[in-house]
C-alpha cells in the first residue's frame, strides 16, 4: 500500500475494484466505516458479484471479469472531458507535460515496437522515451497543448472508451457507471480524497500489472497519491506477503527490491553498478544497498579485491523461474528437487492436475508445514497410484505463530513483532531452526567432503548461534537485516548512510532502521500517541521506508508547501519550517519548490508517471480480452495482449474463443472463514464448522437455464480437468450482458483440496497455465468452463 | 473517538483489581446475588501467561493476545492496543488457538490434525514412517548435495560466472516471518538457486 489501514478513515471516497474486503481483510471494514460515519464518505464497489463488501456499499457496479481496463479508461476519459482532474497536481506532480518521441505510435491494439522472438511476441521500448533537449532533459509543454505530451496522448488513446462502448463490453449499466464516474472524480479537486483499494481481483490476470498501473494513473490525475485518505491499496493476502516479497522470495529480485543479478547482464559486479543504477531518482543509491547486501551475506569474505563476493551470488539467465515455469520445468525433468516452506502449490497454483503430475516427477521433496498438506501428501492424491511415484518426501512439523518470535510487515508496510506464547508442541521447530540446521548440515558436508564448487556456501555469511539443541538468535538475524556499521556492529536508523564501499552491511536497505537496537528496536515500539487524529501513529512499530506512513507525502501540499487538504494537513510550511504529521518522504531541509519538483523520489524524472517506459507490454493500459474469453474485442483487433505469458505444453490447452462446449465466464475468489489452500483452516473444527464445504456460486438464471437445483452437485469442466462441487444457487450471482450476448459466470473458492477435515475439489483444477508478462501471474480470475448436472 | 482517549481493557481490568474482577464488580452478576454469584466463577485466565502476537492470516496484521496455561493456549482474543484492529478479530484470527488446542466437550485438548513428528515417505510406498530429526537433517542435506553437485554450473556457455543450479527449486513463504524469509533468501542464493517463488503470485 501506499497508505495503511488506518488511514482509510480519512478517505471521502472509496473505489473498491477487485477486491472484497468485508470478506477478506475483514478489519478494513473497521476503517471504511469509520469514514462513513464521520466523514460521510461514499463507497463504490466494482466486483462481478454481490460480494459481501457490497453491502456496505453505496454504489455498486457489477462488470464482467478482465474489464477493469476498460471500466477505468473511461473514468479517465470523463474526467478529461468534465476536466475533474487535479490540474496543478497534473502539471507539477506527473509527467503529463513531458513530450513523446514522434514515432511512438499505438494503432489497433499494437504499441510501436512490437516485433517476434524465439517464437514470441515482445516489444521493443526504443519508442517509448521523452524528446529530448540538448542537455538530454525531457522537453515539456506545461500549457497540456502540445499533440506529443502524454496529457494529449493519453486523451488521444482513451477516446475510445466512451460510456456506451465501456459499458456494453463490461457489462455494467449506464445509469451506474455514470453515477460511479462523477462520484469518483469528485475526488480530483484539493481538499476530497479519494482510495483506491484492490486485490487479487485486480492482478490474477494477463493484463495485471496493466490493470494496477491504471489505477495508479487515476490516482495520478484525480490528485490522490501522497494524501491522508488516498492512495493506491492493494490489500495483500498473507500476514507477511508483504515481507517476503520484500525479502525478495522471488526469482527475479534480491531484498530491497534490487534486480537478480544476471549473466547475459551482469557478468561482473561492475557491469550490474553500471546497468542498474539509473541516472536520476532516489535508486542512484542503488551501489550502496546492493555492496551493502553483499556485505550482509558475505561478512568478512566480502571485500573490495573480490567485488565483495559477486562471483558467489548465482546468476540468473534470461528464463522465466516463476511458479508456473518451475512447474513445467519439474514436469519435464529439470527439476529433481524442492523445498516447500508453508505453502501448498498442489492447491494453490493453477492447473492442480499438472502440478501433481510434475511433482511425480521429483527425486525428492521438503515439505515443511503444519498440517499435512495435499503437496506434501501428493503421491496419495486422488487418481495417483503411490506405487508408480519414486519420490521421496520429508514432511517437517512446523511451529505455527504464537510458538516463535518475529517480525511480519503488513500491506500497509508496518513492521510488528511477534512474541512467543508457548513453546513449539510435539516436535514441531520454528522455521527459523529448520532452515539453519539444513544450512549448516550442508555446509559440514561441504567442509568435510567437498564436492561441487563450495564457496558460496563456504563463504556464507551464517553464524546466528544455532545448533541442534537451541534455536538461532533472530536478534541477530534481525539487526543484519537492519544494516549495522561493520567496524562498530552497530546498528543504523536510516539506509541513507549505506556506503558501497564495504563499510556497512544490510540486508535489505529498507528495512534500515526497525531493529537498529536489539534491546529496543522501533518495531516493537506501542505508544498511542497520535497527534491530529491522523491515524498515523509513528510510534506504533516500524514502518517502511524510514517510517513514513503515508508514501509520496510531498504530494500532500502544492508546489510552495501549502497542503491541499487544511483540515487533514500532513505537512504545511510557513516561516522556511515544514510542520509535519509524518516523517517527510522528502528533503525537508530544502525550499517547497525544490522539493515539490521530484514528489515521487523512486523514478529518475522525479515525477508520476502517466506514460511509462516500465511495463513490458505498454506505456499506456489498453483494455484487452483474457486469453480465454468468449467476446470479441471491441476496442481493437489483437483479441488478447500481444506479449502475455502463455506456458504451452499438453496439460494446459486452451478455450478458443467462441468454443461451445466452455461458454461459461468462470472466475476464483475467497470466503472469510478459510485462508489460502485451506491448510490453515480446513484442519481446524471452528472454521470447517462455520464453511463447512466447497461449492461453486451460479446465478438463477444459469441454474434454470441448466436444470440445476440449489445444493445439488454439479461439474465444473475445463480443458485442464473436471471437478465435482455443490451448486450455490444465488442471486449475488448476476448474467452479464455484454455486446448484445448474454454471458454467464460461475465463482468458486479455491480453498479446498483432498487433506485436511474438510476436505473438497480444488477450484485450480480448471485454470490455465497463462499469465501476465511483467509478473507471471496467472489469470485465476478470468477463464473459460462448463457446468452440467450430474 | 480516538483510541488514546479510550481506556484499555487491561487498564480497566488493573483498576479493579485483576482476574478476581469479575467477582467483585458491579455488574448483572451481583445483581443475581446468591449461588448464580458463585457460579460466575473466575476467569479462566487467571492463571495464564499473556503473550501478543500478530495473526497469520490476511495481511490487516490484527494484534492478538494469547493467553497460554502448562503449554497450553486456553484463550485468544484482539489486542485492545493495537490501533490497527483495536480488540477486534474475525472469524479466522478469533480460531489461531486451534492450531494447537482445540475445544472438544468443554475441554482443550491437542488438534490430534497438527503434525507433530518428522514424516517421511519412501519411493513407491502408500504411507508415511515417523522419523526423527537428527536422521532427517541428515537426509536431507545430503540430497541437497548430491543434487547441488550433479548439476551445478559455474561458468555458463559463454564462459560467464554463474555459480547456479537449475536442478532445485524453493517455494514459500508469505506466512513466515521477515527473519525467517531473509534466511531462506541467503539459504537458497548459497545452494546456487534460480527457482524461487511463493505465494505472491496466488
Amino acid at each position: 500500500m501506499t497508505n495503511h489501514w488506518i488511514d482509510y478513515k480519512n478517505s471521502d471516497v472509496f473505489l473498491i475494484i477487485g477486491a472484497n474486503p468485508a470478506e477478506n481483510h475483514p478489519l478494513a471494514m473497521k476503517w471504511i466505516h469509520r469514514a462513513k460515519e464521520q466523514r460521510g464518505a461514499k463507497v463504490i464497489v466494482v466486483d462481478p458479484r454481490y460480494s459481501r463488501t457490497c453491502a456496505s456499499a453505496d454504489m455498486v457496479a457489477h462488470i464482467r471479469p478482465g474489464t477493469d481496463i476498460a471500466f477505468i479508461n473511461g473514468i479517465i476519459k470523463y474526467a478529461l472531458d468534465h476536466g475533474s482532474y487535479h490540474h496543478d497536481y497534473v502539471i507539477n506532480y506527473t509527467n503529463a507535460s513531458y513530450l513523446v518521441r514522434e514515432d511512438f505510435i499505438f494503432n489497433d491494439g499494437e504499441f510501436s515496437g512490437l516485433q517476434e522472438k524465439d517464437g514470441k511476441e515482445v516489444y521493443d521500448k526504443g519508442t517509448w522515451k521523452y524528446q529530448l533537449d540538448e542537455e538530454g532533459k525531457p522537453i515539456k509543454d506545461i500549457t497540456l497543448t502540445n499533440s506529443r505530451c502524454v496529457f494529449q496522448l493519453l486523451k488521444k488513446h482513451v477516446e475510445r472508451y466512451d460510456i456506451e462502448t465501456v459499458c456494453q463490453v463490461t457489462g455494467c449499466d449506464r445509469q451506474t457507471y455514470e453515477t460511479v464516474a462523477r462520484t469518483y472524480t469528485s475526488t480530483g479537486i484539493a481538499g476530497r480524497a479519494g482510495n483506491v483499494i484492490y486485490a487479487m481481483g485486480i492482478t490474477q490476470h494477463s493484463v495485471g500489472t496493466q490493470n494496477v498501473r491504471i489505477l495508479a494513473m487515476l490516482q495520478l490525475i484525480l490528485g490522490n497519491m501522497g494524501i491522508a485518505g488516498g492512495g493506491v491499496n492493494a490489500q495483500r493476502g498473507e500476514c507477511n506477503v508483504q515481507g517476503s516479497t520484500d525479502m525478495a522470495m522471488l526469482y527475479h529480485i534480491i531484498p530491497g527490491y534490487l534486480a537478480v543479478p544476471k549473466d547475459f547482464a551482469h557478468p561482473n559486479l561492475a557491469d550490474y553498478i553500471q546497468k542498474e543504477t539509473p541516472p536520476g531518482g532516489y535508486w542512484v543509491n542503488k551501489p550502496k544497498f546492493f555492496v551493502s547486501l553483499l556485505k550482509a551475506f558475505y561478512g568478512e569474505n566480502a571485500t573490495p579485491q573480490n567485488n565483495f563476493g559477486y562471483d558467489y551470488f548465482p546468476k540468473c539467465d534470461a528464463n522465466d523461474h516463476s511458479h508456473q515455469s518451475i512447474i513445467k520445468d519439474t514436469h519435464e525433468g529439470t527439476i529433481n528437487g524442492m523445498m516447500i516452506w508453508g505453502q501448498n502449490p498442489v492447491v494453490g497454483g493453477p492447473n492442480t492436475s499438472y502440478t501433481v503430475e510434475a511433482l511425480k516427477k521429483l527425486d525428492w521433496m521438503v515439505a515443511i508445514d503444519l498440517f499435512e498438506t495435499e503437496t506434501g501428501a501428493f503421491w496419495k492424491a486422488p487418481d495417483v497410484n503411490p506405487e508408480e511415484v519414486d519420490t521421496e518426501v520429508f514432511m517437517l512439523p512446523a511451529a505455527s505463530v504464537y510458538e516463535k518470535e518475529g517480525s511480519v510487515t503488513n500491506s500497509g508496510r508496518w513492521i510488528q513483532w511477534r512474541y512467543k506464547a508457548i513453546e513449539p508442541i510435539g516436535e514441531c521447530k520454528s522455521d527459523l531452526w529448520i532452515v539453519d540446521r539444513i544450512f549448516n548440515e550442508v555446509r559440514d558436508l561441504y567442509k568435510s567432503q567437498g564436492g561441487a564448487y563450495p564457496d558460496p556456501i563456504l563463504k556464507m555469511n551464517w553464524d546466528y548461534g544455532g545448533s541442534f539443541e537451541k534455536k538461532p538468535d533472530v536478534k541477530k538475524i534481525a539487526l543484519e537485516v537492519n544494516g549495522y556499521d561493520v567496524a562498530s556492529g552497530q546498528g543504523i536508523t536510516s539506509f541513507g548512510v549505506l556506503k558501497d564501499d564495504g563499510s556497512t552491511a544490510c540486508g535489505n536497505w529498507i528495512y534500515a532502521g526497525y531493529f537498529a537496537d536489539p534491546e529496543n528496536p522501533a518495531c516493537k515500539k506501542r505508544e498511542l500517541d497520535d497527534p491530529g487524529d491522523l491515524g498515523v501513529f509513528l510510534n506504533y512499530s516500524y514502518a517502511w521506508p524510514l517510517n513514513r506512513r503515508i508514501l509520496y507525502n510531498r504530494c500532500s501540499a502544492d508546489i510552495n508547501g501549502k497542503p491541499w487538504n487544511n483540515e487533514k494537513p500532513i505537512f504545511s510550511y510557513s516561516g522556511g519550517k515544514w510542520t509535519n504529521l509524518d516523517v517527510p518522504d522528502f528533503n525537508a531541509t530544502i525550499e517547497p519548490e525544490v522539493s515539490g519538483s521530484s514528489p515521487f523520489i523512486m523514478t529518475v524524472e522525479g515525477v508520476g508517471r502517466l506514460f511509462s517506459d516500465s511495463p513490458l507490454d505498454g506505456p499506456f493500459p489498453e483494455h484487452y480480452e483474457p486469453v480465454e474469453s468468449p467476446v470479441k474485442n471491441a476496442f481493437s483487433k489483437r483479441e488478447f495482449m500481444p506479449v502475455a505469458n502463455i506456458w504451452k505444453h499438453d496439460h494446459s490447452k486452451l478455450v478458443e474463443k467462441g468454443d461451445p462446449n466452455y461458454p461459461i465466464i468462470a472466475s476464483t475468489m475467497r470466503v472469510t472463514e478459510h485462508y489460502q489452500s485451506g491448510v490453515m483452516t480446513r484442519n481446524l473444527p471452528s472454521l470447517v464448522e462455520l464453511m463447512p464445504e466447497m461449492y461453486a456460486e451460479i446465478s438463477r438464471e444459469l441454474a434454470a437455464e441448466y436444470r440445476i437445483e440449489p445444493g445439488e452437485m454439479i461439474l465444473i469442466s475445463s480443458p485442464r480437468g473436471q471437478i465435482k462441487v455443490r451448486a450455490m444457487v444465488t442471486s449475488r450471482n448476476k448474467p452479464l450482458y455484454i455486446r448484445g450476448n448474454v454471458h454467464h459466470l460461475v465463482c468458486m473458492p479455491w480453498h479446498w483440496g483432498f487433506k485436511g477435515l474438510s476436505t473438497g475439489a480444488s477450484a485450480n483444477t480448471l485454470v490455465p497455465n497463462v499469465g501476465d508478462a511483467n509478473s507471471s501471474i496467472p489469470e485465476s480470475k478470468a477463464f473459460m468452463c462448463n457446468i452440467r448436472k450430474i | 473517538m480516538s483510541i488514546n482517549k479510550l481506556i484499555s481493557r487491561r487498564g480497566f481490568l488493573k483498576g479493579l483489581g485483576g482476574a478476581t474482577a469479575f467477582g467483585t464488580t458491579v455488574s448483572g452478576m451481583e445483581l443475581l446475588g446468591g449461588p448464580s454469584k458463585a457460579l460466575a466463577g473466575e476467569l479462566k485466565i487467571k492463571y495464564g501467561t499473556e503473550k501478543m502476537t500478530i495473526c497469520p492470516y490476511c495481511g490487516v496484521g490484527c494484534g492478538i493476545l494469547v493467553y497460554a496455561e502448562d503449554n497450553k493456549v486456553i484463550y485468544v482474543e484482539g489486542d485492545p492496543d493495537n490501533p490497527i484492529n483495536e480488540g477486534a478479530l474475525c472469524s479466522k484470527g478469533a480460531s489461531i488457538g486451534d492450531f494447537t488446542h482445540i475445544m472438544e466437550k468443554g475441554k482443550r485438548v491437542e488438534n490430534k490434525l497438527r503434525l507433530k513428528k518428522v514424516l517421511y515417505r519412501a519411493p513407491k510406498s502408500t504411507e508415511w514412517e515417523e522419523k526423527d530429526w537428527q536422521w532427517a537433517l541428515k537426509e536431507i542435506a545430503r540430497r541437497i548435495k548430491d543434487t547441488r553437485d550433479a548439476t551445478f554450473e559455474q561458468k555458463n556457455a559463454q564462459g560467464v560466472t554463474v555459480n547456479r543450479t537449475f536442478a532445485m527449486a524453493n517455494f514459500g513463504s508469505a506466512a513466515l516471518e521477515n527473519e525467517e524469509n531473509y534466511l531462506f533468501h541467503k539459504f537458497v542464493r548459497g545452494l546456487g538457486l534460480v527457482s524461487i517463488d511463493h505465494h505472491a503470485r496466488l
